[in-house]
Formats: structure tokens, C-alpha cells, sequence
């Protein structure tokens, strides 16, 4: 059972409406979002996304001319008690695993986080050996519909 | 077909009278058409008996080619004064055909042509498309645009002359153009290297390189590197060549390079050719770079005499691997006009393009200069698309490569650059001349 899953990555110039196109072209090939995070520097952006079908994402945004690509990440259940974030980070680093980024998204009573780490596959394994519930790919894809 | 190997390769020379002549014998021709071609334009062009009584040179000074440096030059101002056929040396009813280009001040540069001046160009090309491997059994796509542009009619007349078919399609429609590619089983393209470039790509996102039957692109009118050439070659699978040409000398077929790409060798017997130092005029040594100048030695309708074309070479005199001994003018350094003086630097679209390309495959050679002036200081911004192969989703990873790219060009260009990464395909790809540079300055 593997505990990685894909995120779908844009590459955005800092334009009008390039976002909102993304989202379009997204919707029209019936991919929907169930994360998403938006990172940018002053002259670009970018749009990182937890959606039903990563595969098909890149494909119709590489389509409409978008650079897309799929990134290995982990999404993590957060425990709602104080200080669990702050507990699974420290149980990835003590393995020596980089935290790249990170984004938090809301799940009607859960709190889930995204994970990008140099080493997918290990940061997965401490985690889940500290007690931390992982999502697995199908749950994660189809979670909930933004 | 296939591209070919430079040890699978056999040369094949048009014309070895005139393309392998010893320098003496063509030394010889050249004077010998230049004292002709000075007493018509004298006795036949006011415009040169007045800039000749001025300069005190009589036709009678000139007896060889040696005395070149003693006629006055012809300017591209002087053409738009005598636009559109004061400088005609026959009547008009001689002239078969106009070609021009439209300059950016709007106003055209018009060329006119005898019968026997197209023929000559038609010659020209000939030995060029001959030189690029191309027989009688070749099929020609031609897309350039055909009209006042040179281009496209260059080539044509290139493939009568030398008996292949022509595929005229003209330029724009891309999928048509690859339709009709595959189709008609062209074994070779003409086209600008930068529309090559989009057609190679283009060619490959279709699936249908392997369709095509090509084994030549005959590439030119815009300066381009020896990457961009490898990169169409290896995508179309394909040997490119550049031709050189200009419509007031007379369009593609005034120089073209052979297989060992050292350099472009000009039709020397027709057009002949000086490199001046851009400042003083006076002659470079052979490999100095400076202004490239013709006086065309065979043309009827609109002679020149040393036209200064503004573009930046340097000439190289020695045989030529090929077997040709006619001489080699160098990829250009750039235009005199299309050079952008950026805080006191020159700064050539080749330098950014070659500094872009050496920092590795990743990347893409799309790019687009703009010239902006902030608080009285110029500020070069190179915009250049990302691409797929160092593409990555960290903003750490992206910016690195921003600075890398920043460096680079620092380092070639001598002036500070900033880089704009952009989306792919974002950045307008021209199938005419590519448009690389944006000056916001206005200077
Ligand atoms: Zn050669």
C-alpha cells in the first residue's frame, strides 16, 4: 500500500486571469480540486493541487499549453489536538528528510496537510510509524470537491 | 532520407570553374567586370556620375579590383532617395521584376532585375541549394513568403535552375504546411531558422517526423547559432544550411554554407565583397570583424556600387574543406542597427541566444529581449520560457535557475540582465523574421 500521492503543479506567470483559466480548463476535463495552494514569487506563481485525476490534469493543462507537472507528496490527517502539526514534522526530520513545503487545507471536521519532502517514500514510513494516519491515494483524489 | 554524417557526405559543386577558381584567376574576372560595370554605372546612373565627380574618381581610375576603396559607397538612404527606380541603369522597360522589403521607417527598398539579373540570381541559388546536397531529383518546399519579399521567389527560381520541383506554400498554416510535407514527400525545406525551429517542434508534438522524407533545410534570412542548427537538424533529422542574401544585392543566393559550416561562401564572381571597419572605412584584415559591403559586378537593372549592408561579418580568404576556394563570410556578429547599445555596451540578440543555450539543454532558446529605461539607467530584461526539462515545482529551485540564467548572460553579454521566467509558448514565435528585440527606450 503505498502512502504517496501525486500533486499536480502549474507554472503561472503573474498575469490576469491565468488562475482562473487554469481552473476552466481543469473543470472543462472534468478534474476537480480537493487542495489547492498557491505560492509566488513577484513575477510568477506557483499552483499546487490535490485533484480527482492527476494524470488527466496534466494532460489537459499541458493540452491548453500549460506547464504542468506531477509531484510525489504525502497528505497527512491531522489530529486535533495541540501541537500534533509541529509533532509530525519533528518525526519526519529526525530521519533526516527535508521539509520542502507544506499547505494546510480544511475537511469538514478534519484538518489535513499536504507534505513535499526530498524523500516521499521514507517521511511516509516515520510517520506512520509515530501513529500518524497517512491518506492513500484514492482517498485522497476524491476527498471532497472545492 | 535521412541527415548525413560529414564522413558519409559527398560534395557535390554547381559550377567548379568558378566556385574552386585560384584567387589570381578571380581576382582576374572581378577586375575585369568591375572596370565594365564602373564605366555603365558612370555613363549610365546620374546618381553615380554626380557622387563620382564629387569623390574626383574617374572610371578611367579603375582598373582593377584593387582600386575598389576609391569609389564612393552607395548607402540604403541613397535607395529610398531614388525610390523606386532612380537608380536604374536601364530603361524600365529592361526590368522583368521588382522584389523589395518593407523597412521599418514604412517605406519599401525596391530592387529591379533584367531578365538575365534573375537569371543570375536563380544561378546562385542553385549553386547554394547544389551545395546543401540537393539534385535535380529533389522536391523543394519553399516556405518563405512569396511577393516583394525575396525569399520565397529566391528559392523558386533556385529549384528551376536547378531542375527539382518547387513546392511553393508561401509561409503561415503550419499544420497545412506539414500536411502537404508529408504528402508530396518534400525532400527538403526552406524556410527562416526560426519558423524552422517552430515547424521542427510543431512536426514532432504531430508525430510525423518519422513520416517525412526531408534530408535538408536551406535556412537563413535571420541571424542563428550553431545550437539552434543542431537542435532542427536533430529534431527533423535533417542537414540545415544557411543562405545569406539581400533583395538590394539580389535576395537568398549571395552566400550559403557547405557541410563543414565554416562559414558562408560568397558568390564572389557576382557579388563582391568587403568587410570595413565600421568606424574609418578602411579594409579589416582578414578574420577582423567589420561592416560587410557588396558591389555587385553582373547586375543589369540596379547595379550598386560598395552597398554597406550593416551587417557585422568577417571574411576568411583560405580553401575551404569543401573543395571551394570561394572566400567565407562569418556568421554575423549582428546588425549596425540591430545592435542595442545598453549602458555604453553592445549588445547582440546572438550573444543572448548562444548564452542561453550554453547554460545547458534545459533551455528553451525562446526568448525575447526588452529594453526599458528606469530613472535614466537602461535595464536589459531577457523573458525566457520555461521548459519541461528543468522545470520544477519549487519557487527555491526555479529561482536558482533565474539566477543561473542571470549570470550566464552577464558573463556574455558584459552588462547586468534581468531574467523574466515565463510560461510556454507565451513568447510570440514570427515566421518571417523573428522579432527578438523590444526597445522601450525611445532613443
Ligand atoms: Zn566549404
Amino acid at each position: 500500500m503505498s502512502y504517496t500521492i501525486n500533486q499536480l503543479s502549474v507554472f503561472l506567470e503573474n498575469k490576469e486571469g491565468r488562475l482562473d483559466s487554469v481552473l476552466k480548463t481543469l473543470g472543462a476535463g472534468d478534474v476537480n480540486i480537493v487542495a489547492l495552494s498557491l505560492a509566488d514569487s513577484s513575477e510568477y506563481g506557483m499552483l499546487r493541487m490535490i485533484v480527482s485525476e492527476p494524470e488527466k490534469g496534466v494532460m489537459v493543462l499541458k493540452e491548453a499549453g500549460y506547464m504542468a507537472m506531477l509531484t510525489e507528496v504525502i497528505a497527512l490527517r491531522v489530529p486535533h489536538a495541540a501541537g500534533s502539526l509541529s509533532k509530525a514534522m519533528h518525526a519526519i526530520m529526525e530521519t533526516g528528510v527535508n521539509i520542502e513545503y507544506m499547505y494546510a487545507f480544511a475537511n469538514g471536521e478534519d484538518a489535513s496537510a499536504v507534505l513535499k519532502c526530498n524523500d516521499a517514500e521514507k517521511a511516509a514510513e516515520a510517520l506512520r510509524k509515530s501513529g500518524f494516519d497517512l491518506y492513500e491515494a484514492d482517498e485522497a483524489y476524491h476527498k471532497v470537491v472545492i | 532520407m535521412a541527415k548525413i554524417s560529414l564522413e558519409n557526405w559527398s560534395e557535390k559543386i554547381r559550377d567548379p570553374e568558378i566556385e574552386c577558381m585560384s584567387r589570381e584567376e578571380m581576382k582576374a574576372l572581378q577586375s575585369e567586370k568591375l572596370v565594365k560595370q564602373v564605366k555603365n554605372v558612370y555613363e549610365n546612373v546620374a546618381f553615380y556620375r554626380k557622387k563620382m565627380d564629387e569623390a574626383g574618381v574617374k572610371p578611367e581610375d579603375i582598373r582593377s579590383i584593387d582600386d575598389i576603396g576609391k569609389l564612393p559607397f552607395t548607402t540604403k538612404e541613397d535607395l529610398r532617395e531614388n525610390y523606386p527606380f532612380g537608380l536604374l541603369a536601364v530603361p524600365q522597360s529592361k526590368i522583368a521584376r521588382v522584389q523589395g522589403t518593407s523597412g521599418t521607417t514604412g517605406k519599401l527598398t525596391l530592387a529591379s532585375y533584367t531578365e538575365k539579373d534573375v537569371d543570375v540570381w536563380g544561378e546562385c541559388v542553385a549553386r547554394a541549394l547544389t551545395m546543401a546536397g540537393l539534385t535535380e531529383e529533389d522536391k523543394l518546399h519553399v516556405c518563405y513568403g512569396y511577393g516583394l519579399f525575396t525569399g520565397g521567389m529566391g528559392l523558386d527560381l533556385g529549384a528551376r535552375a536547378l531542375g527539382c520541383m518547387s513546392i511553393p506554400m508561401s509561409s503561415g498554416n503550419t499544420q497545412r504546411q506539414l500536411m502537404c510535407m508529408e504528402d508530396f514527400g518534400a525532400t527538403a525545406f526552406a524556410c527562416t531558422p526560426s519558423y524552422a525551429m517552430y515547424l521542427a517542434e510543431a512536426a514532432k508534438e504531430a508525430g510525423v517526423v518519422e513520416r517525412l522524407q526531408l534530408k535538408a533545410g536551406i535556412n537563413g534570412a535571420e541571424p542563428w547559432t550553431d545550437e539552434m542548427r543542431h537542435q532542427i537538424e536533430d529534431t527533423l533529422n535533417v542537414n540545415c544550411f544557411d543562405i545569406y542574401g539581400l533583395c538590394e544585392i539580389t535576395g537568398p543566393g549571395v552566400a550559403c554554407d557547405c557541410i563543414h559550416h565554416k562559414g558562408l561562401h560568397v558568390y564572389e564572381d557576382h557579388f563582391f565583397p568587403e568587410v570595413l571597419n565600421p568606424v574609418d572605412h578602411t579594409p579589416c584584415a582578414e578574420g577582423e570583424t567589420g561592416e560587410l559591403v557588396f558591389t555587385t559586378l553582373s547586375k543589369e537593372g540596379m547595379p550598386l556600387i560598395r552597398y554597406r549592408t550593416k551587417d557585422l561579418t568577417s571574411i576568411e580568404y583560405g580553401k575551404c574543406e569543401c573543395g571551394r576556394t570561394l572566400p567565407r563570410i562569418q556568421k554575423f556578429t549582428g546588425r549596425t542597427d540591430d545592435m542595442k547599445v545598453i549602458r555604453g555596451v553592445n549588445v547582440f540578440p546572438t550573444q543572448v541566444e548562444a548564452a542561453l543555450l550554453s547554460i545547458g539543454e534545459g533551455v528553451a532558446p525562446h526568448y525575447m529581449m526588452v529594453v526599458d529605461r528606469e530613472n535614466n539607467l537602461d535595464v536589459l530584461t531577457v523573458m525566457v520560457e520555461v521548459d519541461e526539462k528543468y522545470f520544477s515545482d519549487e519557487i527555491r529551485k526555479l529561482e536558482a535557475l533565474k539566477k543561473k540564467i542571470e549570470l550566464a548572460l552577464k558573463q556574455a553579454l558584459g552588462v547586468a540582465v534581468k531574467v523574466k521566467l515565463c510560461e510556454p509558448k507565451s513568447i510570440q514565435r514570427s515566421e518571417g523574421k523573428a522579432k527578438r528585440v523590444i526597445d522601450n527606450r525611445n532613443l
